[in-house]
């Protein structure tokens, strides 16, 4: 109302500080990504892939990606149909549900690490089944699938109550009678799952698989904690030609390299899932 | 001395013009009720002149004070919300003692005003609670007694009643009506309920399309609208229209009757009445008798004439069937006529 | 006629199945999330032999061992004062800034509302700790390197968001007819907002301030590339995770657990709210 100005001032500080602190600095990774000792140079990108370490640490990550976030939105869904059909209890489940959401991924692996670690509680289960005499290295160098495994389950014990979290606002968003209109019509409860909740949840699910894939490119701690360097992803790399090598340039590579993955991932599912306008609630 | 005028004032949304060039003047301590359909810009008006709402162009004074570039809180008025906007985070007596706080009254007088703003509205009992533990009903008389109290010139209201069940609606308007006119304030009232408007009002504006198409007293609304549009809008069944025919120089012939009326150049204009101004008799318009609805005191038969349909509120004692012809005389005085372009009465 | 018939033998069967379905798998689902949780507890509240020892119990001793020795490794107390100061400064920084966008986002429409939320959501498509990366350079050049605001700079481009996000949502909550109530009522616009929206705001903001610290309490990569120095309790943890004993990085787990389930349980009404909106 009175001074056009007012909006203008109060998203100032915000837009300065994302002005300053995100946009400058992602242009600054990319043109130390292309230049060395000033100079413009694909060389950064060409010592990136040329490591050994690249492709291992490439596939890993995409691999683990690509397993975690279906089994994740399958476990996701599910709890958050579960949540929605509950009439005691619910705040309870649901805070359960949300309390990996709170934990660190630095955390979550040293979680993971007090069950596999070679005195963890894994072995002592297997041991007191009487399936081992003797404790298994679970995280050893030379158990790669174990080791994938484990940050797998940490993963997914990590990161599904985010995807959780959205589903669940969005299952609140629909309105109930919809539902009560197709059971009227005789639709069986997974049809009314399939045929209702789906589709009219497609924005959230689109702003999960969105936000959990981006995560998952972001894999570190986790491994860190489980896998150490046994198990190289990208991020664990990009800190590692930061610190260990002392190379910016290459580190600011393998940043450009998972941002250019995390906006292209983007902008596919924002086409894949797209809901028109018209469509929505 | 609280006079509102409202100079030529225009309320543009981007491209949408929500109002065209309004000008109105509310005298001291009237009220005046803003009657419309939907989307009228019934609120957009009361806003402006509350000072929410900024005016494109045009000039609001109240009491002579030219208040248009002032805030709300400077313009010595109080509002009544249609969702009544009673703070939940506050007592009702908070609630009410609000305004006077701002203005820094002291203790005292604070409690004075709440006491007797809380008594005039019977409120006293609920002082102490909070907004969600009120009816819609009570959370309406707090909205009221918290404008009451700020003893302001001028009070605006936005469809206040529109919230509550239909009896708790009547209850309210007319205790209403009696605590404004106590209280001496200048009122602006927007509904478009016309039965509220009608029983509330010193005058009603009638708003049509951003427009205010007539300003009068409720009577003078109902007997002579100035548009069609009035004519229609109030009065339920509506104001009938149908086409009439020059005979002659001011003699007109509508549905088989031929009438006196006024001198146009106009080959064709419109004839109309209110349902209940017509009697069933030898002569007349001629129809055919279509539905008829017993109403109880009164019959409500809807009859076919030449160039529409037609309304008339008979005497139930008239024994009237489906298929009838009638004869309905129309009462000479309280035939209007339009002009069938501008849809203004000539 | 006997399928009406019989719907009312039918269906209480089939709901009691269904629900005894639903019970269990609520269960099994929280067993899921809480038995890693209780287990990593088991090992912090166990002495440092029985943490290393084979088999294990699946019962803590209660023996404080593992936590004293944590606590008096040299840094930890250090790393932790770090810790807070950063999430605190990240708080701080998120709200100040991210309320009054969220305000404005509520309130006003104006040009450039749209590339203003735009800018917002575009930080969730991109993985914002990697922008420790030029800012360690950028820090070295204005001081800021190795020092908790510098830190928390980087945390509150990953909370800012949210904050704007979620004051946005919470003032939307908030019909703007209260406030136009208090205009009326003698207030200016900073007096309604103190006196009228922000009593009714308040726990949504604090709610979105724990989240804010949340989020910088838990962060690891950016600490980790940032401090040297004033490491925080996750960067600390991350670089001795190589030499550091077993029980050490247990009790250091549940440090980082422990404040984590607090405040998720002191948001937790305001967590769907928080990502209602990211439908959006
Ligand atoms: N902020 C706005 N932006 C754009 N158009 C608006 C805005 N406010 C009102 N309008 C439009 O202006 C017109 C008048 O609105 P107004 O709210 O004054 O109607 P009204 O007469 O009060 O209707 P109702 O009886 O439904 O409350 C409507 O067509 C509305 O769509
Ligand atoms: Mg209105």
């Amino acid at each position: 109302m009175h001074g056009k100005a007012l909006p203008y001032l109060l998203l100032m500080p915000a837009t300065l500080f994302l002005c300053v602190f995100f946009l400058y600095p992602f242009a600054l990774v990319a043109f130390e990504a292309f230049t060395r000792d000033g100079g413009f140079t694909l060389d950064n990108f060409r010592t990136m892939t040329g490591n050994w370490k690249f492709p291992v640490a490439f596939w890993n990550t995409i691999l683990l990606a690509a397993i975690v976030v279906p089994i994740q939105l399958v476990m996701a869904l599910l709890m958050a149909t579960v949540v929605s059909r509950l009439e005691t209890g619910r705040g309870a489940a649901l805070y359960i549900f949300a309390i990996p959401l709170g934990i660190s991924d630095l955390a979550a692996g040293l979680i993971w690490l007090a069950i596999f670690d070679q005195s963890g509680f894994l072995n002592t289960l297997l041991s007191n089944l009487g399936l081992v005499d003797r404790p298994v290295m679970f995280l050893g160098y030379q158990s790669k699938l174990t080791i994938f495994v484990a940050v797998v389950l940490a993963e997914i014990w990590r990161a599904t109550a985010i995807m959780m979290v959205i589903l669940v606002a969005g299952i609140g968003l629909i309105p109930r009678e919809y539902h009560e209109a197709a059971e009227v019509f005789g639709a069986s409860p997974w049809k009314r799952f399939v045929k209702i909740t789906l589709p009219l949840l497609r924005p959230s699910l689109q702003t999960a698989i969105i936000l959990r894939v981006i995560l998952a490119f972001e894999v570190f701690a986790v491994v860190a904690a489980l896998g150490g360097t046994n198990f190289p992803v990208l991020m664990g790399e990009t800190y590692n030609w930061q610190f260990s090598l002392q190379d910016r340039n290459v580190a600011a590579a393998f940043a450009l390299l998972i941002l250019a993955i995390s906006v292209g991932l983007t902008l596919f599912f924002l086409r894949v899932l797209r809901v028109p306008k018209e469509a929505r609630i | 001395m609280a006079e509102i005028a409202i100079k030529q004032v225009a309320k543009r949304f981007g491209g949408f013009t929500a109002l065209h060039s309004i000008d109105l003047t509310i005298a001291d301590q009237e009220f005046m009720v803003l009657l419309g359909a939907s989307g009228c810009g019934k609120t957009t008006l009361l806003r402006i002149v509350a000072g929410l709402e900024t005016p494109s162009q045009g000039e609001v004074w109240i009491g002579g004070r030219r208040v248009d570039h002032l805030p709300p809180r400077d313009r010595g008025i109080a509002m009544v919300f249609q969702n009544y906007a009673v703070f939940p985070h506050l007592t009702v007596f908070e609630n009410i003692a609000f305004g006077l706080r701002m203005k820094k009254l002291p203790q005292q007088e604070v409690e004075r005003r709440v006491t007797r703003t809380a008594e005039l509205m019977h409120i006293e009992q609920l002082l102490k609670r909070y907004s969600g533990q009120l009816s819609g009903g009570q959370r309406q008389r707090v909205a009221v007694a918290r404008a009451l109290a700020m003893e302001p010139d001028v009070i605006l209201m936005d469809e206040p009643l529109s919230n509550l069940d239909a009896l708790l609606r009547l209850e309210m308007r007319a205790e209403l009506k009696g605590v404004l006119a106590a209280s001496k304030t200048t009122t602006i009232y927007v509904t478009h309920d016309q039965v509220e408007a009608m029983s509330l009002a010193d005058r009603i504006a009638v708003m049509h399309q951003g427009r205010i198409v007539q300003a009068a007293s409720p009577v003078e609304v109902y007997r002579n609208p100035a548009a069609r549009f009035v004519g229609s809008f109030i009065g339920n069944p509506p104001m009938n229209c149908i086409p009439a025919t020059k005979t002659g120089n001011g003699s007109w012939t509508v549905a088989g009757l031929t009438l006196p009326g006024p001198k146009s150049d106009k080959h064709r204009i419109e004839f109309a009445i209110r349902p209940e101004d017509v009697d069933a008799g030898d002569e007349g318009l001629h129809a055919t008798v279509r539905v008829v609805e017993p109403l109880g005191p009164h019959t409500l038969v809807t009859c076919d004439v030449e160039g529409g349909l037609f309304r008339a509120i008979l005497e139930s004692s008239a024994a009237i069937a489906v298929g009838d012809h009638l004869r309905l005389a129309p009462k000479a005085d309280r035939i209007r006529w339009f002009d069938p372009e501008t849809t203004n009465a000539l | 006629m006997s399928a009406v018939a019989e719907m009312p033998i039918a269906a209480p069967a089939a709901r009691k199945a269904g629900n005894w379905l639903l019970v269990a798998t609520v269960i099994l689902l929280s067993v899921w999330v809480l038995l890693p949780i209780y287990l990593l507890m088991v090992n912090a509240l166990s002495s440092p032999e029985e943490v290393t020892a084979f088999p294990k119990r699946f019962f803590p001793s209660f023996d404080f061992g593992s936590l004293s020795f944590f606590i008096n490794f040299a840094g930890v107390g250090r790393a932790l004062w770090n810790s807070v100061l950063v999430a605190t400064l990240t708080m701080i920084l998120s709200i100040g800034f991210g309320a009054p966008a969220g305000y404005a986002l509520s309130r006003f429409d104006f040009p450039g509302k749209g590339t203003f939320r735009f800018l917002v959501l575009m930080t969730r498509a991109f993985p914002l700790p990697l922008l420790a990366l030029p800012l360690a350079v950028m820090f070295i050049r204005t001081g800021l390197d190795d020092t908790a605001i510098g830190l928390a700079l980087v945390h509150t481009t990953l909370a800012l968001p949210f904050a704007v996000l979620i004051t946005f949502s919470l003032f939307s909550g908030i019909p703007v007819e209260l406030e136009e109530a208090a205009w009326t009522l003698g207030c200016t616009r900073l007096q309604a907002f103190r006196k009228v929206i922000l009593p009714l705001a308040l726990p949504g903001i604090a709610a979105s301030a724990v989240f804010a610290f949340t989020i910088s309490w838990n962060e690891v990569f950016a600490a980790a590339v940032l401090t040297i120095e004033n490491r925080t309790l996750t960067a600390f943890l991350l670089q001795s995770l190589g030499e550091s004993p077993l029980y050490l990085k247990f009790a250091g787990g549940a440090a980082l657990v422990i404040p984590a389930l607090i405040f998720i349980f002191a948001v937790r009404k305001y967590l769907f709210a928080m990502w209602g909106i990211a439908n959006r």
